[in-house]
Parts: structure tokens; C-alpha cells; sequence
């Protein structure tokens, strides 16, 4: 049978040059217009080890990783023992027999594909990751591609080093591609390649980078950490040509308190990080809602606690985002549900940072932020809606007034002026302080001012609730179950909705991207329409449920969690509503558990 | 560093806040002297940014007339910068206690002075915690009883002198607030040395440290200009800052270099060439943003 759909996996080692190879595959495919999700198991090592790139190529954009494997590219041994077992019938298993000299039995209906790359290129005993090149040249022969495409992508990828090189790449390719092709069953398929529109192959963490160029961001600043540390490649990339100062400073307590020095001072400045250098900005980011300084910040989750595992996906800070800091004061959370929505929200974010004059926090996860996928270039908008500083004073004026930085007005907004205006001269004070500024903390008590400047603050987060768009429902209104996520998952929900509907079952969706302020009246109204309400969330303690639960007292009928480190596939969702409406469990506790997954322990006890 | 075309006085940076430190603190010296610094040289009141951490010393940007920012614990430095790095037209000054500075915020001042930004780092020294009512401070001298010690120190204090100049500070200065004039004359010197800048000064807490008085401070003060010492020479400026406690405590400039570093504004390619970032245009067209994804295609 004809695949509509095809899931690539390449396995190697870290130094195989994965990466490469996977960015090679994913532009070809793209520039024939195909379309495609590209996820990268990892690990932090910087050679040696396991990496296992998916790509999941369609005719139509794909969400997730999805659920199979149908072609394998194993780079050495161990990929191939791992995940040979993995590939679904009509499917095939390629590698380079100078890497591979154990072969495994195959399961049935699977097609071994043994190259000899010595054998098709001279290059290689000089270099052997042209492997690399040879196999995927190899794998364009058995997906019925044209070789156009990898062709187009090796020159444009060389084209820097010279003909010579290019030619050798692009020989390479082409050996493997016809040595496919004479010796090997081409794998049938229905992707249709040569579409006229081409798409680009991009990750959340590069769309976050074009937003901030859009917003007009000129400081961007941060530790490396992963999986946050590729809005600082990509920024530093380009910084120098935007105009963008980029800074690595000493520790994430810097990095948070530089940014607000920078946005106080009346650029827009940028930072981003994960979870745990998020714990040590946390102070600061009190600093900017009680200063009253716009900030936006993204954090990219990785799985916690603690240093957790580095490389791998989870939603766990929730929580610590919510809770930044000691006490109350108004900030925005916002999680992005897809690469468009990336770009989009940080445009958006610091319009409403400098509008509200508030911290904001963008809630990202290492699943939105690596991901590859392709995306259509026209629907990126550097110049809508534009730029707006809010109530931002640059210049003075003459209005006879006296200049209250903290002034009490109806919706707790206060114009502000930078340093460096003649006239409007004030302290900002992470103490209590009163309108002019003055501090009210070392006075005996005050509890009358205090009052007034707690809600002068905190009423922002009504006017910002009122003017966030509420979650919609997406899908049928009738449905059997409702099912509610937030961030990342919206794709990967989305296409269990539709397996579900397949097997009989009808869901609908309820993806949350405004986590805090929360619209609990809205949700509420829309789940409790819902025959069955069961959310989906990558961590171990339902965190997103609970603030679900307080916000709107709807107490969900099922839980789908997984904390394992990969993210969901549509299977995990599809099994785990099954068991929930069947009342088999209440919490589903989701394993990514095919071979290729498992390990020995490193170690013998 | 804009210069006003109007006389100004050291009133025209006094607040209308009156300062809540204890009578006699050594913190009025450092205000004033700030206040007579800035008056000499002409700055705009609205040009300077005072920004502070957390500390009865930290208190200084609410009685100074200025912008300021009157921020968090041990961080006035990384404030300052990320302030100065988004407009460098700017005058720059930080300030904080020795608790703040070279305890909690120490990273800071180390990388701030490797950084090398335009900044003036003011240290008001008093050897103690005084807000938090008298526990031992980073620089509290071996033995000292204070609330958190009541046996005595056992630790040795930090020197921030001899840190200040093995991280390659090319300005070090350290006054005592019991000679305003003095230090004065020294913050003028730093803030017109473009890069980071230290005055670390000794300020009595006459309420919580009953060791170092101004009375220890007159006894053992010697000025360094008037012992001949030069400035400009490395190691003499190393053997100086290593005295402290012992017999001699000596104030002035230790260190300037001749050759400074230039400062981080000159050397990072975006803030070097153009106007403050703060008077850039913001955004970009369609038309450029286009270019940006076609390197994704």
C-alpha cells in the first residue's frame, strides 16, 4: 500500500554529523515542496552516544513526530540494532556497509539496504562522514524523489568552498542515489514533490529570533543554556548586521537584571534561558513588576527537576513561572502552541509589555523550540501590527504638572519616562514607594498608600485579561470528549482528534496560550459544555490541571501525562482517551516504549 | 558626557527626600561628595542614573537628584550596565554597601570590571551589615564580634583593591567620607575615566561597627599622592591595596591606567557604530525580514 505519509529516521552517533545530514534531508524536501516535522532525540554528549533524528515528510504539514518508523538511515551499528525492529512493514533500513558489519534479521516486509560507500566514493577514506551524503542520496532513489532536490541543496551548501566541492558532494550523492536505485525496491508513496511554492525548514527557537527583530528589539542577552542557547546562536548570527547588541553575561542573575536596566533605560532588550537559570532570574523578574518595567524573557523548558535531562522536552514550570518571585505583582504568561505562533507572540508580547509595563514570560519547551519544521515564509509579518510603546515619554513637554512616575490612573498604567528626559527626574525603587516614587517602606506604616499601590499595580491584570483573545474550541461542539492542553501539544492533540475520529470517537480541543491572567470564565463556559474534559500535559504533576482547577473549578475527568523525556505522539493521546473513557484509569501515565527507546544502564552495579 | 551651559550647584542634585540614615553615618560624606562631583562637572541632573542594590548605603539614589534605580541585593551592576549598553549618552553610576558589592553581587564586580563598561562602581565600605542591624560583612576585619559572630571573625575579609586590580581594573580609587573634598575629587576622576571605574570608600556605620570609627580611620589614613605615590605603576598600586588594618590605610588613586582598555561601547561592533541604541529605529521591513527566512530555504 501507498504511504501518504513518510517518517525517516536517521540513527548515529553524536559527531556522526546528524544534524547536517537531517538539514540537508529536511531543505530538499522543502524546496520540492514538501512538507515536514523533524525532531531530534539527543543527548549531552559531545561525541559518542545515541541521536535519533525523525523526520516525518507529508503532503500536507504534519504536527508531531507522529506514531512509526517506515525508512531507516543508521549511521552505525547500534542505530541499526536499535531501531530495525521499530520499522513497519514495506519499509526499508539503509546504512553504509563499512560502518555495519553485523546485520541483523529484519522484520518481515522490511527491505535491508546495504551500501558500500567505499566502494562509491574516494572521498571516504579521508572522510567519512560523506556517508552521510551517500545515504541520503541513497534514501531520495527510494522515496521516488527527484534528485534535484538534494542536488540543489548540496551546491547551495558548498557553494562557499568551491565548484570542487561541490562536485564531490554532489557525486556522492548521486552514487548513492543510482546505486539505490539499480540495486534496491523503491518504496511506494504519494508525496508529491515539485510543488512551485518552496517552504522554509525552521525551528520555534529562530521564529522567537525574527519576532524580536520585528518587535524592534535592539539588546538581546543571555547564559548559554539549552534548550534555550539557539536564540542566542541565531541572534548572535545576526546581530552585528540588525543592529542587535548581543551580550553573554557572567550568570542568569545578570542576564535578567541587564535587561531590565536595558528596557528601563528605553531600548526593547530580550533574554531567554531554561528552567534553571529561569530559578535564578526569579527575583528580578519581581524587580521589573514592581519597578514597573516592560521585560520579556522566553523559557524554554527542559525536563527538570534539577538539571533534570538537558536535551529532553517536558511542560514543568509552569509553576515556576507562575510563582517567579516573591509576592504579587502583574505579569503576563504566554505559551506559543506552534512555530508561527513563536514569531507572533513575541511581537505581541512586547507591545503589551510596554503597554502594561509588565514582565513577561513566554513559555516555551525544548520540543517548540528544536523542532524542525517547514512553515510558509508568507505568513510571516515583520511589519503588522506594529510597534507600539504604550504611554512611553522621550521627549519633554511642558504641561506644568509635576511628573508622577507611579501615578494612580483608572487602569494602573502610568506614563513613563526614561532616563535621560529633562523634567521627569524620579527613582524607580524595588521598595514600596508612592506615586512620586518616594519609598513608603521605611516609614513606621502606612497602610493606606500600601493598599493604593498593591491595586494600582495589580489592576493591570484586568484591563490585560479583558484585552487577551479568550481560548476557542476547536472541533465539533458535540463531541465526545473535550480534550485541553496548553503550548506545544496543540499539534500533536490535534492529530489524535483525527486518528481518534477514525477508530469512532469524536473530540474537540481547547488549546490554552494565555496561561496567566487566566480567563477562567471563558474556559469554564466552554468545558462546561463538554461531555468529558481530560487534559493533556507533558509533566508528572498536572500543573497546568491544577491552575485549570483553581481558575475555573472544573475538575477534569481524565489526565494524560508524560514525563518520560519524549514528547507525545499522537498514539499516546489516542490510547490514553481510550483507556479514560473505557474508565480503566483516571490518570494515564504515557511510556515512549518501542525499542529504539530503551537502554541498558550505562554502567554495570 | 554632556556638559550643561548653566552654573550648577551641589543643591541642584539634593532631592526633596532628607536622608534616613543615623546621624553621623559616613554616608552623608559620600552623598555630598557626589553631589559636589557631578556640580564640577557640569552634568545635567537628568543625564545622570543613580542605581543602587539593597542597603542602608543603597538608599543614596532617593536623596540624589537624578534618574535612579533603586534596585535588588548585590545587583546594581549588571542594572547599570544593561542602563549604559542602551544609552550610552548616559552618566553611569553605581552604588552599593560592602555586603552588596563584594559579598552577594561580588561576580558581578568581577565581571563587571572584565566587561569594561562606562561605569562609575561607588562602594560605600563600612565593614558591616548595617540595615540588617550589625552581622559580619565581607570585609569585617578578623576577630570583629558583630551579632552573626559573636566570638569573633574567624574569616579573613576580602580585599577589593587587590581583586579590583588582578581582574584589570584601569581605575581604582578608595576615599574615606570623613574627607568629602578628597573624595570628591576622586569621583570626578572616575567618572570621567571612560570604563569601569572604583571608589571603594570608607564610610563608618557609627551605629553597628564600633571598630573602624572615624577615629581608626584619622589615626591610620595616609593620602597617596601626598607619600609620592605613582599611579600609574602596577605593582606600587598592588603593594599599596595590600595594606589595610595594619598601621597604615591609605586613600587616593592606586591605580590609573595609562593605557586603558577602551570601554565595551567601543568595542562591540553594534553599540560602536551608531548613536545609542535608544535613539535607533526600531523594527524592519517585510523586504529585510524576507531575506532572513530565505536563509531557511
Amino acid at each position: 500500500m501507498a504511504l501518504d505519509e513518510v517518517v525517516v529516521g536517521i540513527g548515529g552517533a553524536a559527531g556522526d554529523g546528524i544534524a547536517s545530514a537531517g538539514d540537508t534531508l529536511a531543505l530538499a524536501l522543502a524546496r520540492q515542496g514538501l512538507k515536514l516535522y523533524a525532531y531530534n532525540s539527543y543527548q549531552s554528549v559531545i561525541r559518542g552516544g545515541h541521536i535519533w533524528l525523525r523526520l516525518r515528510i507529508a503532503n500536507e504539514q504534519p504536527l508531531s513526530p507522529g506514531n512509526v518508523l517506515n525508512c531507516l538511515v543508521a549511521l552505525n551499528q547500534e542505530s541499526l540494532d536499535r531501531h530495525l525492529p521499530e520499522i513497519q512493514p514495506g519499509g526499508l533500513a539503509l546504512f553504509n556497509t563499512h560502518r555495519v558489519k553485523r546485520v541483523p534479521e529484519a522484520p518481515d516486509g522490511v527491505q535491508l539496504c546495504p551500501v558500500p560507500v567505499p566502494d562509491l566514493t574516494e572521498v571516504y577514506t579521508k572522510l567519512q562522514v560523506i556517508q552521510n551524503t551517500v545515504l541520503i542520496g541513497a534514501l531520495y532513489a527510494l522515496l521516488d524523489l527527484p534528485f534535484e532536490g538534494v542536488e540543489s541543496v548540496l551546491e547551495s551548501t558548498f557553494a562557499r568552498k568551491g565548484q570542487k566541492v561541490v562536485d564531490l558532494n554532489v557525486g556522492a550523492a548521486k552514487a548513492g542515489y543510482e546505486y539505490a536505485k539499480a540495486n534496491f525496491r523503491t518504496m511506494e508513496n504519494n508525496l508529491k514533490p515539485g510543488q512551485d511554492k518552496r517552504f522554509a525548514v525552521m525551528t520555534g527557537n529562530e521564529a522567537f529570533g525574527l519576532g524580536a527583530v520585528a518587535a524592534g528589539v535592539r539588546m538581546y542577552i543571555a547564559y548559554p543554556m539549552t534548550p534555550a542557547s539557539g536564540i542566542l546562536h541565531w541572534m548572535a548570527a545576526h546581530g552585528e548586521k540588525l543592529g542587535i547588541c548581543v551580550r553573554q553575561p557572567e550568570d542568569e542573575i545578570a542576564v535578567m537584571n541587564m535587561t531590565i536596566g536595558a528596557n528601563h533605560a528605553g531600548v526593547r532588550a530580550m533574554c531567554g534561558t531554561s528552567g534553571g537559570g529561569f530559578a535564578l532570574m526569579t527575583e528580578a523578574v519581581g524587580m521589573a513588576g514592581m519597578i514597573e518595567t516592560p521585560m520579556v524573557c522566553v523559557e524554554v523548558q527542559r525536563a527538570g527537576p534539577s538539571t533534570g535531562v538537558p536535551t529532553k522536552t517536558e511542560q514543568g514550570d509552569l509553576f515556576q513561572a507562575k510563582g517567579a518571585g516573591q509576592g504579587d505583582y502583574p505579569k503576563l504568561i504566554v505559551a506559543p502552541r506552534n512555530v508561527y505562533e513563536c514569531f507572533e507572540t513575541i511581537k505581541e508580547v512586547f507591545n503589551l509589555a510596554d503597554k502594561y509595563q509588565i514582565p513577561v514570560i513566554v513559555l516555551s519547551d525544548l520540543l517548540l523550540s528544536e523542532h524542525h519544521e517547514t512553515v510558509d515564509p508568507d505568513r510571516f509579518d515583520f511589519e503588522s501590527p506594529g510597534i507600539d510603546r504604550g504611554e512611553l515619554i522621550t521627549e519633554p513637554e511642558e504641561n506644568g504638572q509635576p511628573y508622577y512616575r507611579y501615578k494612580v490612573t483608572e487602569t494602573g498604567v502610568s506614563p513613563r519616562a526614561i532616563p535621560g528626559v529633562p523634567g521627569y527626574m524620579h527613582v524607580a525603587a524595588t521598595d514600596e514607594h508612592d506615586e512620586d516614587g518616594v519609598l513608603i517602606s521605611d516609614v513606621y506604616t502606612d497602610p493606606t498608600r500600601r493598599k493604593k499601590m498593591m491595586e494600582k499595580r495589580m489592576r493591570k491584570m484586568e484591563y490585560l485579561r479583558k484585552e487577551l483573545p479568550p481560548p476557542q474550541l476547536e472541533g465539533p461542539e458535540d463531541a465526545d470528549v473535550t480534550l485541553v492542553g496548553w503550548g506545544s501539544t496543540w499539534g500533536v492533540i490535534k492529530e489524535a482528534i483525527q486518528a481518534l475520529k477514525e477508530d469512532g470517537i469524536t473530540a474537540n480541543q481547547v488549546q490554552i496560550k494565555y496561561l496567566v491572567p487566566f480567563h477562567g470564565k471563558e474556559v469554564a463556559e466552554i468545558l462546561s459544555r463538554s461531555k468529558k474534559v481530560i487534559v493533556v500535559e507533558n509533566n508528572y504533576d498536572g500543573q497546568f490541571a491544577r491552575l485549570l482547577r483553581s481558575e475555573t473549578l472544573i475538575k477534569p475527568d481524565g489526565h494524560i501525562r508524560k514525563y518520560d523525556g519524549e514528547p507525545f505522539e499522537p498514539k499516546h493521546i489516542v490510547a490514553g482517551v481510550k483507556k479514560i473513557l473505557a474508565g480503566e484509569e483516571e490518570i494515564v501515565r504515557c511510556l515512549s516504549e518501542e525499542p529504539g527507546w530503551r537502554t541498558e544502564h550505562p554502567y554495570p552495579v | 558626557m554632556a556638559t550643561a551651559t548653566v552654573e550648577l550647584k551641589p543643591k541642584d542634585y539634593k532631592s526633596n527626600v532628607p536622608p534616613d540614615w543615623c546621624p553621623g553615618c559616613g554616608d552623608f560624606g559620600v552623598l555630598n561628595a557626589l553631589q559636589r562631583a557631578c556640580a564640577d562637572l557640569k552634568i545635567p541632573p537628568h543625564e545622570v542614573v543613580v542605581v543602587s542594590g539593597i542597603g542602608c548605603s543603597s538608599n543614596l539614589p532617593g536623596f540624589f537628584k537624578a534618574y535612579g534605580l533603586h534596585g535588588l541585593h548585590g545587583r546594581p551592576i549588571p542594572v547599570a550596565t544593561g542602563i549604559k549598553l542602551a544609552n550610552k549618552d548616559l552618566t553611569v553610576i553605581a552604588t552599593g554597601g560592602d555586603g552588596d558589592g563584594y559579598g552577594i553581587g561580588l561576580s558581578h564586580f568581577i565581571h563587571g570590571i572584565r566587561r569594561n563598561v562606562d561605569l562609575t562602581y561607588i562602594v560605600m565600605n563600612n565593614q558591616i551589615y548595617g540595615l540588617t542591624t550589625g552581622q559580619v560583612s565581607p570585609t569585617s576585619l578578623a576577630g570583629m564580634q558583630t551579632k552573626s559572630t559573636p566570638s569573633g571573625n574567624v574569616e579573613e575579609p576580602i580585599n577589593p583593591l587587590m581583586l579590583a586590580l588582578a581582574a584589570g581594573c584601569d581605575f581604582v580609587a578608595r576615599g574615606f567620607s570623613g574627607d568629602t573634598k578628597h573624595l570628591a575629587e576622586l569621583y570626578k576622576q572616575a567618572i570621567q575615566h571612560r570604563g569601569f571605574a572604583l571608589v571603594d570608600v570608607f564610610s563608618p556605620c557609627v551605629t553597628f561597627n564600633k571598630y573602624n570609627t572615624y577615629d581608626w580611620f584619622r589615626q591610620r589614613i595616609v593620602k597617596l599622592e601626598e607619600k609620592g605615590h605613582d599611579p600609574t605603576d602596577f605593582v606600587a598600586a598592588m603593594q599599596e591595596a595590600r595594606k589595610m588594618g595594619d598601621g597604615e590605610v591609605p586613600i587616593g588613586v592606586f591605580y590609573r591606567n595609562p593605557n586603558p582598555r577602551p570601554p565595551l561601547d567601543e568595542r562591540d561592533p553594534v553599540l560602536a557604530s551608531g548613536p545609542a541604541l535608544v535613539k535607533r529605529p526600531m523594527g524592519i521591513t517585510n523586504a529585510e525580514g524576507r531575506k532572513l527566512i530565505e536563509e531557511l530555504m
